[in-house]
């Protein structure tokens, strides 16, 4: 099973990249778990996530072909 | 309609889906554009221009040089000038048959209310949460459309809040973000930069919804927010549902809002103490204190009233480690919240010494001193 991630803003820097694939995640809090895990300073910033578009706020079971969207807030005016 | 007017809309006029009905219910419409920074601008020149009856133009600001790569309305020779008087003037060249009003105030919690009754729809270009916060909960208060706009970087985002779609489904930035994040989990333009494109292209977008809101065209970003990236062109849109059960204590009516302090419930004020304008003088003439200044170079008003040392909030924690602190410490910056960010980052590593921040900033400073000489 394959979930695409997007990420954004001060994600992307985060994860240096801005579109991944990742294999073996069944819900957003898996993803979360692993990403925190790799990227160390997503911890400190602040998000929402998005399962196929949908902006989502407690955890979410995944299914193959998924697109999680990881969206910080921004205050720059 | 008068010829003079028919020839100045006729463009848009001729458009089947717009007509003389649409050009009217623009005239009509009173639209507000808090911040006439980088996303107002073009916000405010784009509305003028479709003829949008009534602009009302919030920003308490002095046009300096570091803002112009981004905010158009503005030219050189406006230096030093307030960004209301100024924009009001250029839109009312491009269009002097509309009626423009000015606010030149900083937008709080006691005076938000009235202003933002007094008109049909509110374009957000701030550039702090605390503000962003307070306008949101005051146009769900009052149930009026609001077009959320944000940069940072290469990147925007753009929405509209509490206008409901087709199925009466009406959502708001808490429907999103419910809570504010940590003061130092999000940067700034000032700190992080932007590129000066950018807010045209999102302040333009913001722009475009508002005329869509008003003649009833199209479809708004009702219930989405649209993200933006100008580096690959790429944009991608999230769908929003309201939160039925929030758990965090808000303001929901225009009393909460007035007895709510949304620079604390931002995270701004936790643990720094603020001085007020007599006491800092106080300070100055009875102590040997530190005085940072941690605006970007080039920010005005310049100091020349006392001496201090220039320490930029982009760089602040680098620069921090070369310096020798012993005595009190008083930060300031324009207005008040970015030396809120320093003084937490001061006390985390000087936990010993007295750091304070200088409420409203440098400019409230200035104003309350030149008041106290006259």
């Amino acid at each position: 099973m394959q979930i695409n991630v997007l990420a954004f803003g001060q994600i992307a820097e985060a994860m240096n990249g801005e579109s991944f694939t990742f294999s073996n995640i069944n819900t957003t809090n898996d993803l979360i778990d692993y990403l925190m895990q790799q990227y160390a300073s997503l911890k400190t910033l602040d998000y929402k996530i998005a399962v196929n578009k949908q902006i989502i706020h407690s955890n979410m079971p995944l299914n193959n072909h998924d697109t999680v969207a990881l969206l910080p807030p921004f205050s720059g005016g | 309609m008068n010829n003079h007017l028919y020839d100045r809309y006729q463009r848009q006029i001729l458009l089947k889906e717009f007509g003389t009905e649409a050009q009217a219910k623009l005239f009509n419409a009173k639209v507000l554009v808090i911040g006439a920074g980088g996303l107002g601008c073009p916000a405010l020149q784009y509305l003028a221009a479709a003829g949008v009856g009534t602009i009302g133009i919030v920003d308490f600001d002095l046009i300096e040089l570091s803002n112009l790569q981004r905010q158009t309305l503005y030219n050189t020779n406006d230096i030093g000038k307030h960004k209301t008087t100024v924009s009001a003037e250029r839109i009312n060249a491009f269009n002097p048959s509309i009626h423009i009003q000015t606010h030149t105030i900083q937008l709080n919690n006691t005076n938000a209310y009235n202003l933002i009754y007094n008109y049909d729809i509110v374009i957000d270009g701030t550039d702090n949460f605390s503000t962003k916060y307070l306008i949101n909960d005051v146009c769900t208060i009052l149930q009026k459309p609001l077009i959320y706009g944000a940069i940072l970087r290469f990147e925007g985002q753009v929405s509209v809040f509490n206008l409901p779609n087709k199925q009466n489904i009406c959502t708001n930035y808490r429907d999103l973000f419910a809570t504010p994040p940590l003061p130092n989990n999000v940067p700034t333009c000032n700190e992080a930069g932007v590129i000066g494109v950018l807010p045209g292209i999102i302040g333009t977008m913001q722009a475009a919804e508002a005329i869509k809101i008003i003649t009833n065209i199209g479809e708004p970003l009702c219930n989405k927010i649209l993200s933006y990236n100008v580096l690959n062109n790429k944009s991608y849109l999230f769908d929003i549902l309201p939160i039925t059960h929030h758990s965090n204590n808000f303001p929901t009516t225009k009393t909460e809002i007035e007895n709510f302090n949304y620079d604390w419930h931002c995270g701004l004020n936790d643990t720094v103490t603020e001085i007020e304008f007599y006491e800092f003088e106080e300070l100055r003439k009875n102590e040997e204190i530190k005085i940072i200044d941690v605006r970007e170079e080039g920010e005005i008003p310049k100091v020349e009233a006392f001496s201090c040392i220039n320490i930029p909030l982009s760089n602040f924690v680098n620069k921090i480690q070369n310096i020798e602190l012993t005595n009190r410490v008083v930060v300031f910056c324009q207005h008040g919240k970015r030396s809120i960010k320093a003084a937490q980052i001061l006390k985390a590593k000087y936990n010993h010494l007295n750091i304070v921040s200088l409420k409203g900033g440098i400019v409230e400073w200035e104003k309350q001193f030149n008041d106290s000489i006259y």
